[in-house]
């Protein structure tokens, strides 16, 4: 080809025009196996997922409603009831936040010593680094259920196991997001600090996280977030809280529709309030921060 | 600079550090305040005797060791072998453990010189180094033992139940029954049980020897008792790990098609009609907020419990968070590319396709790829509450309170299916948008 371009102008042009539109041809190809690929992962999978269900998707399609009209109507017709329910419910609903807001404390602690000794160029042992990255990545992959359910049998229930489950990963989901942002912080006041003598725990004090503090604050806002949901989800299996309430009020079935409502409410409630609050707060850290 | 700027600006100074150091000191003492409230709240105090340690040795122990339940019927004198005490793990008539000896009277060796002789008429022997000669007799209902009443703490008596735990076994005699467990370490039975001709064969006999079952070629009979092994369900596990991966993928995908017409409808730049785009974020925010757990809850009513009940839990949550996400992605597509595409001519269709498109997919991509494997672990739990998956499975074997060995290797399986599917999203993240660096 390069010799024909050489020689005449003319069939180049053709030539790459006919080896342009053989490119897209073969992309469309590509594009079209990939889409096509998709689309039958999708439909089979689908098709796996309804046979190996209880009920079929077509017959429970028109039930879905079912069950929040009994709910919403044992509610309206005890709506009275309604605000002492909450009340009732409010201590439940505070000891999940008080899940959420612990384990995401100790996360953020877990997280921040995990990526500092798991960065290049910051870690106090530098040959262990590769440890520290599994490390995190292993608590990252354990789900929050796993550790919650072994330690529900050690422990006892009650939102000590949650706590703790839910900490780990946050520490592992942290450590690596803190050590994306740590890889790109600005090396010169931790030489600065070396050169007076400062100790490790000292230069990543002074010298690092004034640095970060703002992405720090920000990922860890994003997590109080997630782990609201993943407490109430945890008392759903035994771990205390407002998930725990529900199972209990879902068990009893009708009758208690209201109690199920109520915790409904609160959770609903909860769980925007705060999406609310740590978005704002987030925009505003990393607004402050754009350059 | 006059010296009333100067010290004007140290008063600034002084403000900002006084502040500061109010800031450095208020901030860890409210955490330690709060830290000290929780410790009352969650009854931290309390915890040490609401925690069962007898539950952990049991855990941290059986999790990587398995033992031999050796159990006489005093009523009928059968004497049974099983690994675990399970049916499906029982030796088939006429074989049993090699530490085992004796017809009339029954010899097991727990090893280290203990030894426990099942003699006739329901009398049991029990030689343990350092202690005299324990003998025990069961009696309908009753035990009757030569045992001193005072007893060290390793072994228990009434008159219906004696157990005695040793470093080698551990012994439980009742009116009923006559027990030995002797412990081993290692995941027993987990390629063959015991009824399968290939227990106990090494892999080089089973490839290369001669052929150990007729009516099967060595290979194809291998992989089937594996397949269909009656104690670990190698089967079933694949299949609700598939499961499991079959909602993340079901859900993260259906959530992504739904949500980018929406996200059109949501953004300022696409969508003229205010109330419109008020009423999808609300959609968006309303169905996020409900959460994954309350739709769970909501669809396994409909749906019943099953993989399907996960995916579309996954995906009605999914879809509103993809929809803030993608419509954000749409509000910051930039003009410039759009413009330099019209000026070529374009029609308003293509414009989206080479102006739109383009920008937005690396950005959904990505998003897409982290919530797959985000959502692999959502529906581990997910599972564990609707009924599906490697989620329940792991439950019902925890809330059996005995197969320990089971729950670690579920354990195993499911961090490495989420480190799996991390490395497949990561993958596909290189395919098909570039590295990131």
């Amino acid at each position: 080809m390069a010799d024909t371009a050489l020689s005449a102008p003319n069939t180049s042009v053709a030539s790459i025009q006919s080896s342009y539109m053989a490119q897209v041809q073969r992309r469309r190809l590509y594009g079209g196996l990939t889409l096509l690929l998709f689309v039958v992962l999708m439909v089979s999978g689908f098709t796996i997922a309804d046979e190996r269900n209880a009920g079929g998707f077509w017959d429970g399609l028109d039930q879905i409603g079912d069950y929040p009209a009994d709910v919403l109507s044992e509610a309206w017709e005890k709506r009275a009831d309604l605000p002492g329910l909450i009340a009732k419910f409010f201590p439940a609903l505070v000891e999940t936040i008080n899940i959420a807001a612990v384990s995401t404390l100790i996360g953020v602690a877990g997280g921040l010593v995990l990526s500092l000794l798991g960065t290049r160029g910051l870690a106090k042992w530098p040959r262990l680094i590769p440890v520290f990255r599994r490390l995190s990545d292993i608590m990252r992959a354990i789900p929050e259920i796993v550790i919650a359910l072994v330690l529900i049998f050690v422990l006892g229930g009650g939102p000590v196991p949650a706590m703790i489950a839910i900490a780990i990963h946050t520490a592992g989901a942290l450590g690596k997001l803190f050590s994306e942002v740590a890889e790109n912080a600005d090396l010169k006041p931790v030489e600065g600090l070396a050169s007076t003598g400062a100790t490790w725990s000292q230069r990543m004090l002074l010298g690092v996280l004034p640095q970060v503090a703002p992405n720090y604050v920000s990922y860890g806002l994003l997590r109080f977030e997630i782990n609201i949901r993943a407490s109430a989800i945890l008392g759903f299996v035994g771990a205390g809280g407002l998930g725990y309430e529900l199972r209990n009020a879902m068990a009893w079935g009708p009758g208690r529709f209201d109690e199920a409502a109520a915790i409904f409410i609160l959770l609903f409630g909860t769980i925007v309030f705060f999406d609310q609050v740590s978005s704002h707060y987030r925009n505003r850290l990393t607004e402050g921060q754009g350059q | 600079m006059t010296a009333a700027d100067l010290s004007l600006a140290k008063r600034q100074v002084e403000g900002l550090f006084r502040r500061k150091r109010l800031f450095g000191f208020a901030i860890p003492a409210g955490i330690a305040v709060y830290f000290v409230y929780i410790f009352f709240a969650f009854d931290l105090a309390g915890l040490a005797q609401r925690a069962n340690l007898a539950n952990a040795v049991t855990l941290a122990s059986d999790s990587w060791s398995h033992k031999v339940h050796v159990t006489r019927n005093n009523r009928s004198g059968d004497v049974t072998y099983a690994v675990e005490g399970e049916r499906k793990g029982t030796y088939p008539d006429g074989t049993r453990p090699d530490w085992v000896s004796g017809d009339e009277i029954i010899t097991i060796n727990l090893g280290d010189s203990h030894i426990v002789r099942y003699l006739p008429d329901n009398r049991t022997e029990i030689v343990i180094p350092g202690f005299p000669l324990i003998e025990v007799q069961a009696e309908g209902r009753q035990v009757t033992s030569n045992l001193p009443d005072d007893l060290p703490d390793w072994i228990s008596a009434s008159d219906r139940r004696i157990g005695i735990t040793t470093p080698e076994g551990r012994i439980t005699m009742t009116g009923a029954r006559t027990e030995v467990f002797n412990y081993f370490p290692g995941w027993e039975l987990f390629w063959f049980t015991l009824d399968s001709p290939y227990h106990g064969q090494s892999l080089g006999t089973i490839l290369f020897g001669p052929q150990l079952d007729p009516t099967r070629s060595n290979l194809a009979g291998a992989v089937s008792d594996w397949w269909n092994n009656g104690m670990w369900r190698h089967k079933d596990v694949a299949w609700a790990i598939g499961e499991t991966i079959l909602m993340a993928f079901l859900g993260t995908m259906g959530a992504a098609i739904l949500a980018l017409p929406l996200a059109f409808l949501a953004a300022r730049r696409f969508s003229p009609i205010m109330a419109l785009r008020a009423a999808t974020r609300r959609v968006f925010d309303f169905v996020r907020g409900v959460d994954a757990l309350i739709w769970t809850v909501v669809l396994a009513r409909a749906f019943g419990p099953g993989p399907l009940t996960g995916a579309l839990a996954i995906l009605i949550t999914d879809t509103g968070t993809f929809g803030k996400i993608f419509s954000e992605a749409l509000e910051n597509v930039d003009q410039k590319q759009i413009e330099g595409v019209s000026s070529t001519g374009a029609k308003p269709l293509q414009r989206y396709r080479f102006g739109v498109i383009p920008q937005l997919v690396p950005v959904l991509l990505a998003q897409i790829l982290y919530f797959l494997e985000s959502n692999t672990r959502s529906a581990t739990i997910i599972g564990a509450i609707t009924g599906g998956g490697i989620g329940l499975m792991l439950t019902q074997a925890i809330q059996t309170q005995k197969d320990w060995e089971e729950v670690a290797y579920y354990i195993v399986l499911i961090i490495v299916m989420v480190m799996f599917m991390d490395w497949v999203s990561g993958w596909l993240r290189g395919r098909l948008i570039g590295r990131k660096d």
